[in-house]
Parts: C-alpha cells; sequence; structure tokens
C-alpha cells in the first residue's frame, strides 16, 4: 500500500503527518520533496547507502556532426542550439529524454551521466527510509522522484512525502498510490491550494481524507467545503506552542499522548478507507 | 528594480509579508505573484483581472490508432514509461509524457504527432489602488511552471519599461525550476524563515542559491518568539555570512483574523507582527533606496 501525503500549499504540516504515521503505522518513509527534504529530521535514519542520481546528457561528437540542425530541431526544451558553426548544448534545459540521439542522421551524439541529485536510504525505528535531495541550482526534480519510485520495495507499505503545490513533480510523486492524504490549513490560502490539489487527486482518481493541521476557530473554512464536496476530514490536529516547539526541534508529535491518539484515529481512518476501496475494485 | 520573496520552505510567511508590503508601497509598484502552482496573493487584494490569456508549457504525444502498425519502438524510446500497449497497439499515459518527441523520431508508420498542452493562465490584474498584479494559474499537474514565471515577469517588466518602478516578486516554496526562474536577475531578496530545524535547512539551501543568483539578500525570522534557541542559531548564521536579518516577527494570532478577512497584516493596528513588518519594509526601502 502506498499512501501519498499532499497539501497544494507549502508548510501545513505535511511533512509532520508522514513522519508521525509512518512511525505510527510502522510504514517505510518516503521523502520526494527532493528541493527541500525535511524527513530525516524528525525519524533519524540510519543511512546505509547513497545513490547518485544521473541524467543521460547529449555530447555531440564534432567529427561526425555535419551541423544540420535535426537534433536542435527535435529538442523540445530549447537545450540544443545551433549555431551554424558549432551545436551548443544547455545541459541544465536537458530533460533527457534521448530524442536527439535518435534523430541525428549521422550517429554524431552520445550521451554522459550527468548528476542532478542523491538519494539516501536506511532505516528508521519502524521502517525504511528514502529521501531525494536534488543538487542546487538544478532545476530538475522529476528525474529523482522517479528514481525513488524505482527502488521501493513493491510488496511493503509505504508513506510518500510530496512537494508543496501541484505541479508535475506532484504528479510523478503520487502517481500508483492507493490513497492520498491532503494536510490543510484553516485558512483561504490553504483552502484555495486544497481545492487545487484536490482537483489533481480527483484526476488521477484515488481515495481521499483531510487533515487540518493547526486547527483553530477557522475550521469550518475547510469542513463546510469538505461536506460540499463529500470527502472526509480524517484528523484534526490542534495548534499549540508545546507542538510547535516539539516540531521546531526535530520532535515527532506523537510523544505528545493526545497527539498520538488524534494520529491513531488517522491511522484507523485511512486503513479503513483503503480496505473500502479495495472492496469496491474487487466488486466491480 | 526587483526584490523578491523567498523561503525555502513552504509556509514561513511568504505572502504575509509580500500583501503587507504591496499594501504599503506605493501605487507605482507592481507585483508579481510567481508561486504559479498554488497562487494566494491576489486573494488579500480586491482586483479585476484586465488581461487573460492562455499558456501552453508542454506538448503531449498522441498516437493515431488508425495508423499504429503495433511496432513497440515508441514504448522503447520513452523514458518516462508513458506509452504503454493496449490491444494491440499502444497508448500514451498523459500524465507522465513530457512531450519530448522520442516516440515520434522513432515511429515508422509516422503515427504520433505532439499538440501543445493547455497549462494554464497568465492574468494581469490591476488592484483597488491602481497598481498591477501579474499572476497565473497552472492548471493542477500542468508541466511548465518555469517558463511560466518568466512569462509573468516578462509581463511586469513591459509594464515598467522605460520607467524605474519597483517590482516586488512573491516566490515559490523550494529552490527547483520555478524559484531559479523567479530570481533570475532580481537585485534584492528578502527569504523569510522560521525558527525551526526544517525551516533553518530549508533557508540555507534557499540562500546558496540566492547567492549564486548574486542576490543581495536579507533575512526575516517568522515566529521567532516558538523558538527563540533556534532564533538565536538562524541569527547567528547570518551574521557569519554577513546577511542582515531586519525583522524578527512575533507569533501572533492576528494573522489568522487577516488571512480569514483577507485583509493584509499591516491594516490590523494592534498587530504586534504586522507592526514588525512595517518596521521591516521602512529598512528594506532604506537598503534599496527607493
Amino acid at each position: 500500500m502506498k499512501i501519498a501525503v499532499l497539501s497544494g500549499k507549502g508548510g501545513t504540516g505535511k511533512t509532520t503527518v508522514s513522519t508521525n504515521l509512518a512511525y505510527m503505522m510502522n510504514f517505510n518513509y518516503v521523502d520526494l520533496d527532493v528541493e527541500e527534504p525535511n524527513g530525516h529530521i524528525f525519524l533519524n535514519p540510519d543511512i546505509s547507502e547513497t545513490q547518485e542520481v544521473f541524467i543521460p546528457t547529449p555530447v555531440i561528437n564534432a567529427e561526425k556532426c555535419t551541423l544540420c540542425g535535426v537534433c536542435a530541431n527535435t529538442c523540445q526544451f530549447n537545450a540544443l542550439i545551433n549555431t551554424g558553426k558549432k551545436i551548443l548544448v544547455f545541459e541544465d534545459l536537458c530533460h533527457g529524454c534521448g530524442a536527439c540521439s535518435l534523430a541525428c542522421p549521422e550517429d554524431a551524439i552520445t550521451e554522459y551521466n550527468r548528476k542532478i541529485g542523491d538519494i539516501t536510504i536506511g532505516t528508521f525505528a519502524k521502517g525504511k527510509f528514502y529521501s531525494g535531495k536534488m543538487l542546487l541550482q538544478e532545476p530538475m526534480a522529476g528525474p529523482i522522484i522517479s528514481d525513488i519510485k524505482k527502488i521501493l520495495p513493491v510488496d511493503e507499505d509505504s508513506i510518500i512525502d510530496c512537494s508543496p503545490g501541484t505541479s508535475c513533480n506532484v504528479v510523478k510523486a503520487i502517481d500508483e498510490s492507493n490513497y492520498a492524504i491532503m494536510v490543510t490549513e484553516p485558512s483561504k490560502f490553504g483552502l484555495h491550494d486544497l481545492k487545487l490539489a484536490i482537483e489533481l487527486v480527483r484526476e488521477m482518481k484515488m481515495p481521499l481524507g483531510i487533515i487540518i493541521n493547526r486547527s483553530n476557530e477557522y475550521d469550518h473554512l475547510i469542513e463546510d467545503y469538505a461536506a460540499s464536496e463529500n470527502i472526509p476530514v480524517i484528523g484534526k490536529i490542534p495548534f499549540s506552542k508545546e507542538a510547535a516547539k516539539m516540531y521546531s526541534i526535530g520532535k515527532l508529535l506523537i510523544e505528545n499522548e493526545e497527539i498520538k491518539n488524534i494520529f491513531e484515529a488517522i491511522k484507523l481512518s485511512v486503513l479503513k478507507a483503503v480496505k473500502e476501496e479495495n472492496h469496491a475494485i474487487s466488486h466491480s | 528594480m526587483q526584490l523578491v520573496i523567498l523561503s525555502g520552505k513552504g509556509g514561513t510567511g511568504k505572502t504575509t509579508i509580500v500583501s503587507s508590503f504591496a499594501y504599503l508601497a506605493d501605487q507605482s509598484t507592481i507585483k508579481v505573484d510567481c508561486d504559479v502552482d498554488a497562487s494566494n496573493l491576489h486573494l488579500m487584494f480586491n482586483g479585476k483581472d484586465i488581461s487573460s490569456s492562455q499558456f501552453s508549457g508542454s506538448k503531449k504525444a498522441i498516437i493515431d490508432s488508425d495508423k499504429c502498425i503495433g511496432c513497440g519502438l515508441c514504448e522503447k524510446a520513452c523514458r518516462f514509461d508513458a506509452i504503454i500497449p493496449k490491444d494491440g497497439y499502444y497508448e500514451v499515459m498523459e500524465h507522465r509524457c513530457e512531450g519530448c518527441n522520442a516516440c515520434r523520431v522513432v515511429c515508422p508508420a509516422d503515427a504520433i504527432t505532439l499538440e501543445e498542452e493547455d497549462s494554464g493562465k497568465k492574468i494581469m490584474t490591476v488592484l483597488e489602488d491602481e497598481s498591477y498584479l501579474s499572476r497565473a494559474s497552472l492548471y493542477p499537474g500542468a508541466d511548465g511552471s518555469g517558463k511560466l514565471v518568466s512569462e509573468i515577469r516578462k509581463a511586469s517588466l513591459e509594464l515598467n519599461k522605460g520607467k524605474n518602478n519597483l517590482i516586488i516578486i512573491d516566490g515559490s516554496p523550494g529552490v527547483g525550476c520555478s524559484v531559479m526562474a523567479s530570481i533570475t536577475g532580481v537585485e534584492f531578496g528578502l527569504l523569510v524563515t522560521e525558527p525551526t530545524q526544517s525551516g533553518f535547512e530549508d533557508f540555507v539551501r534557499a540562500y546558496e542559491l540566492a547567492k549564486h543568483f548574486r542576490i543581495k539578500s536579507y533575512v526575516a525570522i517568522n515566529k521567532y518568539d516558538l523558538n527563540e534557541e533556534m532564533a538565536d542559531t538562524i541569527e547567528r548564521y547570518c551574521d557569519d555570512n554577513g546577511i542582515k536579518v531586519i525583522g524578527r516577527i512575533p507569533y501572533d494570532v492576528v494573522v489568522n483574523k487577516s488571512n480569514f478577512e483577507s485583509k493584509p497584516l499591516v491594516m490590523y493596528n494592534d498587530s504586534i507582527a504586522g507592526n514588525e513588518i512595517k518596521n521591516m519594509w521602512n529598512i528594506i526601502k532604506n537598503e534599496m533606496e527607493v
């Protein structure tokens, strides 16, 4: 089972929910917020292995190249430019798709592996730990996300901690998950971005539930919307200065008995929803 | 002159600060909301959209099933696992397709075309004080956020052609393509962080990126009193790196109210956080000499 945790808006508590829930459920934890991964702070994993992530990037063999420009015309990302004297490669625009080398009529393009990030693999108290980290000044998170997903053990349960937003990287991260947890906060910004994230999850036909983090007197903003869309609110984590302090020093919130009970209830809601979904699929 | 508000970590208070700066700034100041997949700045102001245009951030491959001969070369060429066999032919899983063209190049039956994806909208909004807000809405799951950011920034620079008005840019979280597009060519940056281990780590990455882009950076520590020890650690880091800390914003429940009522925080005279943001605005204005 894979449970994706996403939010639309940044800073609503994705990592808080992901790490605490992974711990509670004895699931693997997978950090796919590769621009700013933070899960390690809360789970203190023992890292056993680091894998580098590369993307294949074109190299033009000047001796074979006839400057026909087919490669530059084929590339959809403006990563190759034909100056008339030379084919210039703009490496940071390259998606590593290989279209240029397939298109080259002179067989003048080879590829080299360009490093764009790292994957760390290890274990924490309750399961396996995976985390991707993009090198600074690299624009592309996608290949790191895809590479981590390829090495996840298929028959084990995982919590997937996504990046904020609703971009293509979030799609890559949540693809093939069984359930989506939307973490939001009771604010108009939270609601606005939650709606976008829900639109995305619905397009991918995934069952979902909402967690209201830093719950306060404005919860009705989210609850009214959730009710009108028939989406369950599976948990509310109240704001407290104590919880904020625990978060700030990298402690799991479930060390607090009250919050642990909330996560216990969230865990049951998620398991029930996934079970019902599987039941519905097997009967359809 | 351009000022970008960044954070690395999401939810540290970028938009709270930008909306307050936008309120305090004079009417000639142009605003740009570069958080294109979750834009929020317009929610804080009454405004009228004066133009809206379609944006395409990528293409998608389409396989003509009448022409497809089922050879499978496209599936082998695709590095994004976006092509799958179906009933003896092949089809494209749209959400995985990057529109890269590799499949079309190898198709011997000329069965594949690339079509522009409708990825979102570029919008120009005029706010109540008759200032401009250049913003966008990227459709959920669409590609091309970096390109979209570049386009709405271009629109703001066109408005500023021949003038020397201030442009305030609300950045997006992270350090990836849309952040890089948000900060290219910008002179000043305000990095908003919070006194948490995550906030600190993410801030350092965002700062390193801003430094590489030769941006003069300033720092604000939001909700500093939730962990003063950590706030001091961040401040020491800033001292060691010669970065000026221009604000220590206290935790303030009025922030929730301001958000609920969709009014910039500095409009609330009883807001202790709002008052600190007013101070910050005066400091940064001096620093930028505007």
